[in-house]
């Protein structure tokens, strides 16, 4: 099946053509110097912890940094020789003068100083499934005002959310902490096509909620969310609407 | 306690020729022996608030340099989508990609795609059921990927790519047939590195969701196998 789809001599030659021209990377004068402090590190062929061990760079040696990838650092030593390192062990190494290497790892305690944090999540709007993304600035430890935009897919009609509101986070100290939220916003509805007599709408909608974000770990965040939102109807009589977040997840910065 | 004039003069002529070897041992300033100081002047008027010693000690200018954290990864992406019902063709599609870390990733991608015609509009001649419009098929999927099995291949004795191959599961969206139908996707891709900032992809892909175009509702699955090029950055 897969076959004709992967002939495997056009992805030989893409493959050649690419390492002709993924040469090894240029010298920067900008990268950064460092001192290893540790007995020895050592160095993988790959950022991955199964990647065999190839090289080691004993103490006092300099070596470069010449990028990071998640929890890897690539480092080139003098002799030219480039592999890649874990944090762990980076986290004993020294910069030029001598002072422990500052990897500014974001943890619990950029957590509490946070500001930004944005993130997707998924759930249900009045039984019609909902992708929501959602990006926030917190102006102090505690409340923080949030743009959610939402987009609803149902059996009978599709539609567009967007919203405004501030969040109380109750205890942001807590790794699981509950938080109430408040706001408004617009609704746009637009009935599925295969229906008969029917038109779209724009409707204001306001909402009460709450939720628990769940610190998970560096600059990642869990969040669930319920709201009660209101649709300001045309019509005589508004309308109460259950949005459940089942799963969000957030990272902040 | 009674001291003989041999031993003072012996204490005194060792004393006389040690002392002054001790300058020897003054170090850090070796000019400083030359320079001649001048005379103590008299201390009248009040002291001055100079420094005694000036120190000028050059900083030193210490510029950190940002790391280069390449967690990102951008790329695009050209395959096969088979749309149930409707015929296989082209996709396009663009990708981007976030490694939290080195097991896990999470991933937006975007596609277009068009369908087309089903066995029973051939057969019966002039009844479609979609218009043309109708007929384009876009998507938009955010999922998390687990690098379940990453390794290296070696091409020759001198060569070896970093390499995963990776599960992929997640939400999103289908646009099709007029309307927006929430989609479910889940596959599996593999992934070579020629340099560490460029990878070729090979994905297959399933989309599944609901249509009732045909009056029932049913599940359809979406398969699509694409290759791609990405960069990290």
């Amino acid at each position: 099946m897969r076959r004709p789809f992967t002939p495997s001599g056009f992805l030989l030659a893409l493959l050649a053509l690419l390492m002709l021209t993924a040469g090894p990377g240029i010298a920067r004068a900008d990268e950064r110097k460092i001192l290893i402090a540790d007995p020895f590190i050592e160095l993988h062929t790959g950022p991955g912890r199964g990647y065999p061990v190839f090289h080691v760079v004993e103490r006092g040696r300099e070596v470069t940094i010449v990028k990071r990838r998640t929890d890897w650092f690539e480092i080139r030593t003098d002799r030219g020789v480039s592999g890649w390192a874990p944090r762990e062990q980076m986290i004993a190494t020294l910069e030029p003068t001598g002072e422990p290497l500052d990897l500014q790892e974001p943890a619990r305690e950029n957590y509490m100083s946070r500001r930004w944090q944005a993130g997707v999540a998924g759930g249900d709007f009045a039984g019609a499934s909902m992708i929501s993304v959602f990006g926030g600035y917190a102006f102090s430890d505690n409340l923080s005002i949030e743009l959610t935009l939402n987009h609803i897919i149902g059996e009978f009609s599709n539609g567009y959310s967007a919203t405004l509101g501030l969040m109380h986070v109750f205890v942001p100290e807590w790794r699981i902490s509950p938080y109430f939220t408040l706001g408004t916003g617009v609704i746009f509805t637009e009935p599925k096509s295969t229906l008969v007599q029917s038109i779209d709408r724009d409707d204001q909608i306001g909402y009460v909620g709450g939720g628990l974000q769940f610190y998970l770990t560096r600059r990642f965040m869990l969040r669930s969310e319920y709201r009660n939102n209101i649709v300001f109807t045309s019509r005589d009589d508004n309308e109460e609407v259950d949005e459940w977040k089942y799963l969000g997840f957030a990272f902040f910065f | 306690m009674e001291v003989s004039g041999l031993r003072l003069l012996f204490l005194i002529a060792v004393a006389a020729t040690t002392l002054p070897g001790c300058s020897l041992f003054r170090r850090g300033e070796p000019a400083a022996a030359d320079v001649v100081v001048p005379a103590a002047e008299p201390v009248t008027g009040e002291p001055s608030d100079k420094p005694i010693i000036d120190p000028q000690v050059e900083r030193r200018e210490i510029k950190r340099t940002r790391i280069d954290t390449e967690d990102f990864e951008v790329g695009a992406y050209v395959g096969v989508l088979s749309i149930e019902d409707f015929e296989s063709n082209v996709v396009y599609g663009a990708r981007l990609a976030y490694h939290l870390t080195e097991d896990f990733f999470l991933e937006a991608t975007a596609g277009q795609s068009r369908a087309g015609r089903t066995s029973y509009e051939n057969l019966s001649g002039s009844a479609d059921l979609l218009t043309d419009s109708e007929r384009d098929y876009t998507y938009y999927a955010l999922s998390v990927g687990w690098n379940a099995l990453p390794g290296e291949i070696f091409l020759g004795e001198n060569r070896a790519y970093n390499t995963a191959f990776y599960l992929v599961a997640g939400i999103g969206n289908t646009t099709f047939a007029g309307d927006d139908r929430f989609t479910v996707n889940g596959g599996f891709g593999y992934r070579i590195l020629p340099a560490d900032w460029i990878a070729v992809h090979f994905d297959v892909r399933d989309h599944v969701y609901d249509i009732d175009l045909l009056g029932e509702k049913k599940i359809v699955n979406n398969l699509e196998a694409h290759l791609g090029l990405s960069i990290f950055f």
